[in-house]
């Protein structure tokens, strides 16, 4: 499978099941947020009330706090904690994990409840989880030598350098 | 691990700042923070303790500009320096595509700085990654301050491989930006050999 170097890749098709999804997630659970990240900090898709939310800055927090309790889970002889449940005033978080990489975040209000979320994020977990399986396949099999397909095989010493200019 | 999306055309590194503690990493981030365009940069959060050590990462996202069309984002870490917090910097090592080896040019941080290397080896290792086979600079900073180690034994004993190496001033800024620029460059040509895949 898929080593520690390997880049994740996202494509169109999977972008706009994973939005579908995670768009209906939303009303479903009559939530406030969902976002993706990855395990390493990157925001993969995001949808809801978003406009006056960091998604950056959550994303690579959530990534922060994914890796914080899994180290302490392991510490106790646990492989992961796979649910992590922050309860605020007004708002709540929930953070789940999907598959090995991907965490889904969740942000929820008095308009839900943790039993609804749960459930909704139950189902919708294994429908995401299979696309991203498809995604990490998909990726290993594109990527093989010789395919030269990468936008960045054309990559110029300008091009770099214009990035800084 | 770099995160190549297609469908929003953007392509995100992670670059981490490594060394022992008081190098100088949160400073290289602030600077870069402080002299980068409003546009081109995000938050920077510092999980740092009551004394401004980092407790956990500092974490700075830049996106500066695009290349074919692609977006390109980088997010700048910094590992907490101390040595009794080596569980989180091995934590914040995951998924990493550069490394940039903070060292401390002091006289008196020698041995920091070569235990802090020597850390960093192995807890790449642990995570089946090799320093050698990732894009990687050093930096030799606080040269504004007296009682330095000669610049070319510090590079004998901690860049024996000759990566590309900058002299640094992080709190005037010398020396900051081109160490950036140069890890970043090594990843995009990583990225282009299809390497990182
Ligand atoms: N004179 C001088 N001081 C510096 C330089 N770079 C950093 N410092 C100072 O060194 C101290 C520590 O800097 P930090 O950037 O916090 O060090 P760090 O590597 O992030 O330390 P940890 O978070 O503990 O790992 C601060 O007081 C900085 O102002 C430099 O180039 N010259
Ligand atoms: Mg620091």
């Amino acid at each position: 499978m898929l080593g520690p170097q390997s880049t994740f890749v996202m494509y169109d098709e999977e972008f706009k099941r994973i939005n579908f999804l995670i768009e209906k997630l939303l009303r479903e659970s009559n939530s406030k947020v969902i976002f993706l990240v990855d395990k390493n900090g990157q925001l993969i898709a995001a949808t809801g009330e978003t406009e006056h939310l960091d998604t950056t800055s959550l994303a690579s927090l959530t990534a922060g706090n994914i890796a914080a309790t899994g180290g302490l889970a392991k510490l106790i002889g646990e492989k992961e904690f796979s649910i992590l449940f922050h309860e605020g005033e007004k708002d709540n978080l929930h953070i789940s994990i999907i598959g090995t990489r991907v965490i889904l975040v969740i942000i929820f209000d008095q308009r839900s409840s943790l039993g609804l979320v749960r459930l909704r994020v139950k189902k919708a977990s294994n429908e995401l989880a299979a696309i991203f399986d498809e995604l990490a396949k998909k990726a290993e099999s594109e990527t093989k030598p010789g395919q030269g397909e990468s936008p960045f095989a054309e990559i110029t010493d300008d091009d770099i350098d214009n990035l800084f200019s | 691990m770099s995160f190549i999306n297609y469908a929003s055309r953007e392509i995100n590194c992670k670059i981490v700042y490594y060394g022992p503690g008081l190098c100088g990493k949160t400073t290289n981030l602030q600077y870069i923070f402080n002299k980068t365009a409003e546009e081109a940069k995000g938050k920077m959060i510092s999980l740092a303790t009551e004394t401004e050590r980092t407790l956990f990462f500092d974490f700075l996202p830049l996106a500066l500009g695009e290349i074919r069309g692609f977006k390109v984002r980088f997010h700048l870490y910094t590992v907490p320096g101390q040595v009794f917090y080596d569980a989180s910097r091995k934590l914040i090592l995951k998924g990493v595509d550069g490394l940039v080896f903070v060292a401390d040019s002091q006289d008196e941080r020698l041995d920091a700085n070569i235990e802090s290397m020597e850390n960093l080896q192995d807890n790449l290792e642990e995570q089946g990654m090799k320093l050698e086979e990732l894009p990687f600079v050093m930096q030799y900073n606080k040269m504004d301050l007296p009682n330095l180690t000669p610049t070319e034994e510090l590079s004998k004993l901690l860049n024996p491989r000759k990566v590309p190496e900058f002299t640094a001033s992080a709190v005037t800024g010398d020396g900051v930006f081109e160490t950036l620029k140069a890890v970043a460059k090594l990843i995009l040509i990583d990225l282009k050999k299809g390497a990182g895949s």
